[in-house]
């Protein structure tokens, strides 16, 4: 399966993004510039972390503007698998492949840690290889990563099982305190209603590999590997 | 065609979290203005736009608020429309040809 991540003026987490895809989980892997058109084949999309255009005006907001977002657009529409952590994640939701948008965090601080998600729904392509419930140690580290849409909405992606991902404590709770940004619900990942295309602000890449502090975030490539099986 | 002053401004939707504003307050309050309330914080745009008429640029700002400027999921904007000033004749008066008010 080809993979192709997508290399925005002011990503960071590209190299890790490719390197985690390629060297750890084996798999074909390239990299994409922001004003090419061409996915060069990739099954599997992965938009990085990081600074695109500075977070001018808003996080994310200038980048969905890039030539190969029409491209992103046109392949999820055609069911195509996409994926964004962290700044990848806001800039899907200014692109509107996703719901919602990602604000400031209630504490107004950058946050760089590690913190417990629990899977909600372990029924998608993008978490299949995990358990219902499973809670995984994950990095964080924004200051824009409080989850914000309107309740109805809310209400609506609940009930379609598109929230992925929620943060707990190391025990798989719900606590005020276990919610680092201050997100709606506390939500960390969601999905679009195609289950498509899936953003969270913890960082996959940063985590596959034990001898770097945890590998709980293999699951999520091994699902997408398995689901194009 | 005229050149059209636009004056955008841009502010937290009513009920979504603005923790800058919530933090400026406290702020102000440790200042001894016990009374103030309600303290957000959003963005100011200046643009020009070059338009046949008052309507035309009027227009041209909405859509650019509805796609760029603004996100209508946490945000709501106004603006202004305003003739710029000749700045080589005889000074102009500013005259104001109009305000929009979004989601009110």
């Amino acid at each position: 399966m080809k993979w192709g991540v997508i290399r925005f003026p002011g990503s960071l987490d590209d190299g890790d993004a490719l390197y985690a895809i390629s060297e750890v989980m084996g798999q074909d892997a390239t990299m994409l510039w922001h004003k090419e058109e061409s996915l060069q084949g990739a099954k599997c999309l992965f938009l990085p972390g990081g600074f695109s255009y500075g977070d001018y005006l808003r996080t994310g907001a200038i980048a969905r503007f890039s030539p190969i977002m029409k491209s992103v657009a046109s392949f999820a529409a055609d069911g195509g698998l996409v994926i964004g952590t962290c700044n990848g994640f806001q800039i899907l939701c200014e692109a509107h492949l996703l719901p919602g948008a990602l604000t400031r965090n209630r504490s107004l601080s950058f946050i760089c840690e590690r913190v417990h998600v629990r899977v909600e729904n372990a029924n998608t392509v993008f978490t299949r290889a995990a358990r219902e419930g499973q809670v995984l140690c994950l990095p964080i580290k924004h200051g824009e990563g409080c989850y914000v849409a309107p309740e109805d909405e809310l209400r609506q992606m609940e009930e379609r099982g598109q929230v992925i991902l929620r943060y707990v404590d190391a025990e798989g709770r719900g606590s005020e305190a276990a919610n680092p940004n201050g997100s709606m619900r506390a939500i960390a990942g969601v999905a679009n209603e195609r289950f498509n295309v899936f953003g969270l602000m913890p960082h996959p890449e940063h985590a596959v590999e034990k001898m770097l502090g945890g590998d709980d975030a293999r699951v999520f490539f091994q699902s997408i590997v398995e689901s194009a099986q | 065609m005229p050149l059209h002053v636009v004056k955008v401004f841009v502010t937290p939707h009513r009920g979504i979290l603005d923790p800058q504003g919530r933090t400026i307050e406290s702020s102000l309050k440790s200042l001894g203005f016990k009374s103030v309330a309600n303290v957000k914080v959003g963005k100011y745009i200046t643009l020009e736009i070059d338009a046949p008429s008052a309507a035309a640029a009027r227009n041209q700002a909405r859509k650019m608020c509805e796609q760029l400027l603004a996100n209508p999921v946490i945000e709501d904007f106004t603006f202004e429309v305003e003739l710029k000033p000749n700045v080589s004749g005889s000074p102009q008066p500013r005259i104001k040809v109009g305000r929009e008010v979004e989601g009110e």
